[in-house]
């Protein structure tokens, strides 16, 4: 363990680090939040030439689609990648690795406490630009900005787990602290040999967000009282999910739903006559598409013990429906059963992959 | 005049024991209830979540999942991971307010016919009690 620090901001600070690895050759591409220059909205980049980097905006509170799915796919290119990324999208991406649907082996990850991003409705419509200064001062005094997405304000997992690289940013730090890189293994300390700044051995105090904790434990308490109150029962349910439209955008934009082939888009529920008319002699009606409760409890039982929290699905869901708040909260509960939590380490094993032979014994 | 509840309990037999136990008790001439509808399996571990959520959302009112005792899966390991799932459905049910109990996981072997026998009469009265799935008849599922 040691650490850099940098007389900058933590923004700052983080684009020198990445064109210092782009031009001394340590990766071939940095993956970074990135302003576009003519409409001033915000996507994901994968950067090659560092002349590039000014429209980087590493620390964005956006999140157009969870970095760590589309870095699971890049990783097995065999290209060197550094990759900024949040929390969530950290968690995401050891989720996937574990699935084999990317490795860590050339990657260079680089993540920093999050205070929540902002919904892509608010990205988009450049509502955000004047909510930002807000956002930043309330992150900066340790307190949950009231203009993040639900999830993000009831998220837990604030602090990266074992990035190759940790940054503390917005209410993490002392005022005036400038830019400190938290270095962690091999890996880091061979890339950044020859980057400039003060070498220490500091480690990061998780104590200063201690405050955000608490206020982070109060409005997950609260986003799930929510949810339990609306969704409770089979009259919830169809409260609920009831508006579901079945385009299936929530387990696209998933970074745990990664099968190529859903069983929720194959021909297992492609219904013919027969089943139309089985159902509507018993029911006397029926719902079109057909399933789309179905669609929600299926993906709860096949992945929320993995679902990292990170929001996307709640956020492209076209008729609003809080899917990220259900299945947090129920993903807490199914995770729980194994002691597991989603992308915490590569070696626990995903829980459906194993078994003890003594455990619920009394389901039998 | 109101018909007497009769209710529909979707079975899921592994074909090695819970299936060979309910032929047990037949040709052992048991009763038992007439509610069980059974389907064979080759092994517990071929029911995705989804067969049980299919079959509780189109309106049986009861699902049954059988399988070999741990430790005499006829594929050795089967019946551990059918229990990790089945525990996952069950507490996704629990977390929504859905009648977990209409769920349920039996281990019987092939020699225990009167076991098989005893469970379903069991498990029927449980439902019995509970009533007709309210699923049944929603239009919106």
């Amino acid at each position: 363990m040691s650490s850099i620090s940098i007389d900058k901001s933590v923004a700052m600070g983080l684009k020198d680090l990445l064109g210092y690895l782009l031009d001394s050759d340590k990766v071939d591409s940095v993956l970074t939040m990135r302003r576009i220059p003519e409409t001033g909205a915000w996507d994901l980049a994968l950067i090659t030439d560092s002349g590039n980097l000014g429209e980087a905006e590493p620390l964005a509170p956006v999140m157009t689609v969870n970095a760590g799915k589309e870095l699971s796919s890049l990783s097995l290119s065999g290209k060197r990648i550094a990759a900024v990324l949040k929390p969530c999208e950290l968690r995401a991406l050891i989720e996937r690795v574990k699935r084999e649907q990317g490795s860590l082996q050339n990657l260079l990850t680089i993540s920093h406490t999050c205070s929540g991003v902002f919904p892509l409705e608010q990205a988009a419509d450049g509502s955000m630009n004047e909510l930002l200064p807000k956002y930043e001062k309330v992150a900066s005094m340790g307190e949950v900005p009231s203009s993040v997405r639900d999830t993000c304000k009831a998220c837990q997992h604030f602090i990266p787990v074992h990035p190759d690289i940790m940054l503390a940013s917005a209410g993490a730090q002392r005022p005036g602290e400038g830019c400190v890189l938290y270095l962690e293994g091999g890996k880091a300390e061979e890339a950044l040999r020859e980057f400039r700044g003060v070498r220490d051995d500091r480690v990061f105090d998780p104590s200063s967000l201690d405050r955000t904790a608490a206020a982070r434990k109060k409005e997950r308490d609260r986003l799930f009282a929510r949810v339990e109150n609306d969704c409770s029962g089979l009259d919830g349910l169809l409260n609920v999910f009831g508006k579901c439209v079945g385009c299936h955008g929530c387990s696209r934009v998933c970074p745990i739903c990664y099968c190529a082939l859903c069983d929720f888009e194959s021909m297992n529920f492609d219904y013919n006559l027969p089943y139309f008319e089985e159902h509507l002699s018993r029911r006397g009606a029926l719902r079109l598409p057909p399933d789309t409760v179905m669609f929600h409890l299926g993906r709860l039982t096949h992945m929320s013990f993995s679902c990292v929290g990170c929001g996307m699905c709640s956020d492209v869901c076209p008729v609003g429906i809080p899917v990220a708040a259900v299945f947090s909260r129920t993903g807490e509960r199914t995770a729980s059963l194994f002691d597991y939590v989603p992308g915490r380490s590569l070696t626990e094993e995903i829980p459906v992959m194993v078994f003890k032979e003594e455990e619920f014994s009394e389901l039998g | 005049m109101n018909k007497e509840f009769v209710p529909r309990i979707t079975s899921f037999l592994c074909k090695w024991c819970s299936y060979t136990g309910a032929d047990l008790a037949g040709t052992s001439r048991l009763q038992y209830s007439a509610s069980i509808i059974p389907i064979q399996v080759m092994c517990s571990s071929r029911v995705d979540p989804v067969f049980l959520l299919k079959a509780y959302l189109s309106g049986s009112d009861g699902v049954l999942l059988g399988g070999c005792h741990p430790g005499d899966c006829h594929y050795e390991t089967g019946n551990y991971h059918t229990r990790r799932r089945f525990a996952i459905v069950r507490e996704v049910f629990e977390s929504l307010g859905l009648e977990s109990d209409r769920l349920r996981l039996s281990w019987i072997s092939a020699s225990e016919g009167p076991k098989f026998a005893r469970i379903a009469n069991e498990f029927t009265e449980e439902i019995r009690l509970l009533g007709e799935n309210p699923t049944r008849k929603s239009i919106f599922l």
